[in-house]
């Protein structure tokens, strides 16, 4: 214990001058402070994917560390969103608003704004009137602090629940799903306040920055979500270097056991799975001022799915497995989707990746999981010339494809 | 002047052979009428036509029938060459003609013809005055037609042509809809009161939507106002409380309407007000930069009150003060208070009757809905339940199942024929899915459940995206057989489509299979064997691998059946699958995992749920939706294993 927590963790280290060397190095690749070799739609789609990266740690806290098979936290990613849309989309319809009125002979009051407000951001919908839900809607701190109260509290009811009455495993994920999916249908109603399946749009215009081109704010985006991509790979090494780390870990091995120990297996989760979903959230909210719209459809279980399936795919139990699956799959799928890629000419047939991707994709999860549960943080394992112990075919735990390198060693 | 009793003198006379005509008079024939009008005929206003077409119809000549139809379907025109009045039938390059008395005109080409051509409101009155003729008609299917004309329009005039035709009816089921309508006739439009509270009063208990819409108008109700002391006059419904009926807003409004107060000023017109008053950049001495709250304003109108620039509008006080000064009530459109009271009583009594159908409908739409869910939740009953395996690619089986369907029906034309190669044919197509992915996949991870979840998905999305790209992103129709169609309808309330019926009989003959095939056959018992204890199955000398292959394609199997019972109420499209797979494992979770009786209950209670939160506010299934979920979560946490839980050793963990 006398070696300080970087030292114990080197990944750390160079996780994040890797990350400091790409943030950079898009910089000064970009339009508005470099060279202009990327477009600024190209850099939003880095800031996008560093902010699923941090989603994807979350995942891989909750599943690869503590073991519980989350498929809601997509929706806490996309409620983070919500709440900072609620404060973009006020804000600027306030500035318009105030625009347009400021032409009449009276000064404005403020009901009336209210109501211009209210008129113009729920037109869409046929109400003319701001539900309760935008109470705050007109302070950024405010909001701000609903980015991570709204998410964290709903998580905390939901794991209280859900873990007081020990659903657990399977149960557990299906019961994340049935939640996600009650989000989005509520949120689908045009009377829940969040404009229906219109959603909040015309994000990428952040008020008050109304003279600054979208290739700087892409820019800045950028490096506010590298920085929280850091920031949270730090936090969430942090958490399962530990103690702390060691308990959640035990608890996904055999919950049961840990229960036996004296152990609050039921308080650790709650506060696993209600952290994940503050940083989930907070990668939506970071998400979706680049990304421009949220909608409910953006809440829809398969997004949860596909946040397991990166996590599955880069390698669960590392955090760097997690960003290197969210980053590899989401930027491959951006790629072939876009119609970028070149289509395979097999002569009697055409092979167009626009159709053919998510097959590809889905075959891809099937061989992931059945040849290589490691993902490809297993690579990793390879390069140092590590080997997982051999039991003689005993199973390590219950979820044996889901190894630390370090338990690895020993 | 003189013009003015000139042309006084002419619209009387113009008038005086129709009023003689009223009287039905015998001497003047149809085609004498329709010459003497010449002018209404050729260019009619609905607002003004309606004496002539009763002329007419009163005539008594036969002709007139004639006229009248003709009248109606564009076949009277006027001859160009002497603008003489000609009934026409189109022929191959013309029209054959013959005049108003019914004697042959011989042909004309269309372009020496004008055709009169009377609007919708014109015909629609004609239409009316021909129902009395067509309702003695010897054509049993025109009387019929008569019925449901005077059904879907009911008119004063139309009572008494009814009631002369009622005696003569030979048809008994024509006999009998002629009573009704009769008797709805009278509760609305007879003279007598005493007549149409016992054609009410004949009504108790009956249900038909017709009656409810002849006897809701006469107990429409418009809101009024009287000051406090004068006598209310008018069929009064009841008293309103401002305050608790009505807001204080609405009974000003109902005053102003009454012209018993000045209008409020809204703050639009405030504002306008106050602009039209700026002088310097002030108004009324207070600056504008100083208006920007509602008080301010309303201190600078008053202030304009005071100077008596702009009309007195009334404040809040005032408003107070004058709905306070006025009494507030409702009063039937219908004049007679006995009437009201007899049509209450029998609209209440119907109420009674309709909830309870409703209740009944609800109940059958519920058991529907959940015959559904289970359909699509017994495979992974079978699955997830014995087998505890996660096919998240099970509602990719359904799909499957029900594109199977489709595609039978594109080779075999006949419906019913198709049906039924296809309800086999889709059992072996994904039973053979199902046992390939449980033999290349699922058998590497039964040590894993919470990763099959992960590979099944991967398996879902590619087939699905492989469905799309057979098949496109339309949506293909599975028709269901002529048999199937229509509904079986107890009465106008409770009504079930013959296609839930059969998805009902359907879902309880999965339930009798599975019961026989678990309980009754060698291999439910070896299924349940390698469920408990696999390795105390194999060593009885059953070959776990074997059943778990067979038991993962009968599952997926009957996904496949449930496939085709689906698409044949909703469209196959490469997502059907996406809509039911939450669903089917929360059917399955919420009834008990490994109990098909548990899954029975699962499916009656999300259908029982669904329907009922839809009941309380039917116009929004999103949100019955939601509650439902809500509610399912918080069941969960009650009853952690589900209604029937497993006990003892067969629960495993």
């Amino acid at each position: 214990m006398t070696r300080t927590f970087l030292a114990r963790n080197p990944s750390v280290l160079i996780f994040l001058l890797i990350l400091s060397l790409f943030t950079l190095g898009v910089t000064v690749l970009s339009e508005a402070y470099g060279i202009a070799f990327l477009s600024t739609s190209f850099i939003k789609t880095l800031g996008k994917t560093l902010c699923l990266c941090l989603a994807a740690l979350a995942m891989d806290l909750i599943w690869g560390y503590a073991g519980i098979l989350s498929l809601g936290h997509m929706a806490f990613f996309a409620l983070g969103g919500y709440m900072i849309g609620m404060w973009l989309m006020y804000a600027r319809t306030e500035g318009i608003v105030i625009t347009a009125l400021s032409n009449e002979a009276l000064p404005a009051t403020a009901q009336e704004i209210q109501n211009g407000i209210a008129a113009q951001i729920f037109g869409v919908v046929g109400a003319s009137e701001l539900p309760g839900v935008w109470l705050f809607a007109h302070s950024l701190p405010l909001q701000l602090a609903l980015v991570v109260l709204v998410p964290g509290l709903l998580a905390l009811a939901f794991g209280w629940l859900a873990f007081r009455s020990r659903v657990t495993g399977v149960y557990l994920s299906i019961l994340t799903q049935a939640m996600t999916l009650a989000l989005a249908l509520y949120l689908f109603q045009n009377d829940s306040g969040l404009r229906g399946n219109n959603g909040l749009s015309g994000l990428q215009n952040i008020p008050g920055l109304d003279g600054v081109s979208q290739d700087r704010i892409s820019v800045w985006f950028l490096w506010a979500s590298a920085f929280a991509l850091g920031m949270g790979y730090l936090l969430v090494a942090w958490v399962v270097s530990g103690k702390f780390g060691s308990v959640i870990r035990a608890i996904r091995d055999d919950e049961a056991r840990v229960r036996f120990l004296g152990y609050s297996v039921e308080g650790y989760k709650l506060f696993v799975f209600t952290l994940t979903a503050i940083i989930a959230a907070i990668a939506g909210a970071l998400y979706y001022p680049q990304a421009g719209i949220i909608n409910p459809a953006e809440l829809a279980p398969i997004a949860s799915i596909y946040l397991a399936v990166w996590v599955a795919i880069g390698g669960r139990g590392r955090l760097y497995g997690a960003v290197i699956g969210a980053a590899l799959v989401s930027l491959l799928s951006s790629w072939f989707t876009g119609g970028r890629a070149p289509s395979i000419n097999l002569g009697f047939y055409t092979i167009n990746w626009v159709d053919w991707w998510l097959i590809l994709l889905g075959l891809s999860f099937v061989a992931v999981t059945l040849f290589a549960p490691k993902g490809i943080g297993g690579l990793f394992d390879l390069l140092q010339g590590l080997r997982s112990p051999d039991r003689k075919g005993a199973p390590l735990g219950p979820d044996d494809g889901a190894l630390l390198e370090k338990e690895a060693k020993e | 002047m003189r013009a003015a009793v000139a042309a006084l003198v002419l619209v009387l006379v113009s008038l005086l052979p129709l009023a003689a005509l009223a009287q039905g008079d015998p001497q003047v024939s149809a085609a004498q009428i329709v010459e003497n009008n010449r002018a209404q005929i050729e260019k009619p206003s609905r607002q003004t036509i309606g004496p002539v077409i009763s002329a007419l119809a009163a005539s008594g000549d036969p002709q007139a029938v004639d006229i009248l139809t003709a009248w109606a379907n564009r076949g009277l025109g006027l001859r160009k060459s002497d603008g003489a009045f000609v009934l026409m039938t189109e022929t191959a390059d013309g029209y054959a003609l013959r005049l108003l008395d019914g004697t042959d005109a011989g042909t004309a080409a269309r372009a020496d013809i004008t055709e009169l051509r009377p609007n919708s409101g014109v015909r629609g009155v004609i239409a009316n005055a021909l129902v009395q003729f067509q309702l003695t008609d010897p054509d049993r299917a025109r009387r019929a037609s008569a019925l449901t004309t005077i059904a879907r329009d009911p008119a004063p005039e139309l009572l008494e042509p009814l009631r002369a035709s009622l005696e003569a009816e030979t048809d008994p089921a024509l006999r009998a809809q002629k009573d009704r309508l009769n008797r709805l006739l009278t509760l609305r439009f007879d003279p007598d009161p005493a007549a149409r509270i016992a054609a009410i009063d004949s009504f108790s208990g009956d249900l038909g939507l017709d009656l409810r819409a002849a006897l809701n108008p006469l107990l429409a109700t418009t809101r009024r106002a009287a000051p406090q002391g004068t006598a209310l006059e008018g069929n009064i419904a009841r008293e309103l409380d401002p305050g608790s009926d009505l807001t204080e807003t609405e009974a000003y409004d109902l005053l102003v309407a009454a012209n018993l107060a000045p209008a409020r000023l809204t703050p639009a017109e405030l504002k306008a007000a106050l602009v039209a008053n700026i002088v310097d950049g002030a108004v009324a001495g207070i600056p504008l930069a100083e208006l920007n709250t509602q008080a301010a304003r309303n201190r600078a109108y008053t202030a304009l009150e005071v100077a008596g620039l702009v009309p007195i509008a009334a404040t809040d006080e005032e408003v107070t003060q004058s709905v306070a000064a006025h009494r507030f009530f409702e009063t039937y459109a219908e004049a007679d208070a006995s009437v009201t009271a007899a049509a209450s009583s029998v609209l209440s009594g119907i109420e009674i009757k309709l909830g309870t159908m409703q209740m009944a409908d609800l109940t059958l739409d519920a058991l529907s809905l959940a015959s559904i869910y289970f359909l699509a939740a017994i495979g992974l009953a079978i699955t997830f339940g014995v087998m505890r395996v996660i096919n998240m690619a099970h509602g990719e089986f359904i799909m499957m199942g029900a594109y199977t369907g489709y595609v039978v029906q594109l080779f075999i034309p006949n419906y019913t024929l198709s049906l039924v190669v296809a309800l086999p044919l889709a059992f072996l197509v994904t039973f053979a899915a199902g046992v390939a992915m449980e033999r290349l996949v699922i058998r590497h991870l039964y040590k894993r459940p919470l990763e099959t979840l992960l590979a099944t998905f991967g398996i879902s999305i590619a087939l699905q995206q492989l469905a799309k790209n057979i098949f496109g992103t339309q949506a293909r129709p599975l028709t269901s057989p002529a048999w199937l169609d229509g509904a079986l309808t107890f009465n106008d309330i409770v009504s079930i489509s013959y296609i839930r019926v059969a998805i009902f009989v359907l879902a309880l003959l999965f339930l009798m299979f599975f019961l026989w095939l678990m309980k009754r056959t060698r291999l439910g018992l070896e299924v349940r064997a390698v469920t408990q204890n696999p390795s105390m199955a194999a060593s009885m000398g059953i070959n776990p691998d074997r059943i778990n292959m067979l038991t993962f394609g009968l599952g997926s199997g009957i996904a496949g059946i449930a496939g085709i019972a689906i698409g044949l109420f909703a469209k196959v499209t490469s997502e059907l699958g996406n809509d039911y797979i939450v669903q089917s494992f929360m059917t399955v979770v919420v009834g008990g995992v490994g109990n098909i009786w548990g899954t029975l209950a699962g499916a009656l209670m999300i259908g029982t749920l669904q329907k009922g939160i839809e009941w309380f506010n039917p116009s929004n299934t999103l949100a019955a939706q939601t509650y439902m979920i809500l509610f399912i979560i918080l069941f969960i946490q009650f009853r952690p294993r589900g209604i029937i839980a497993l006990k003892g050793r067969a629960a495993g963990d």
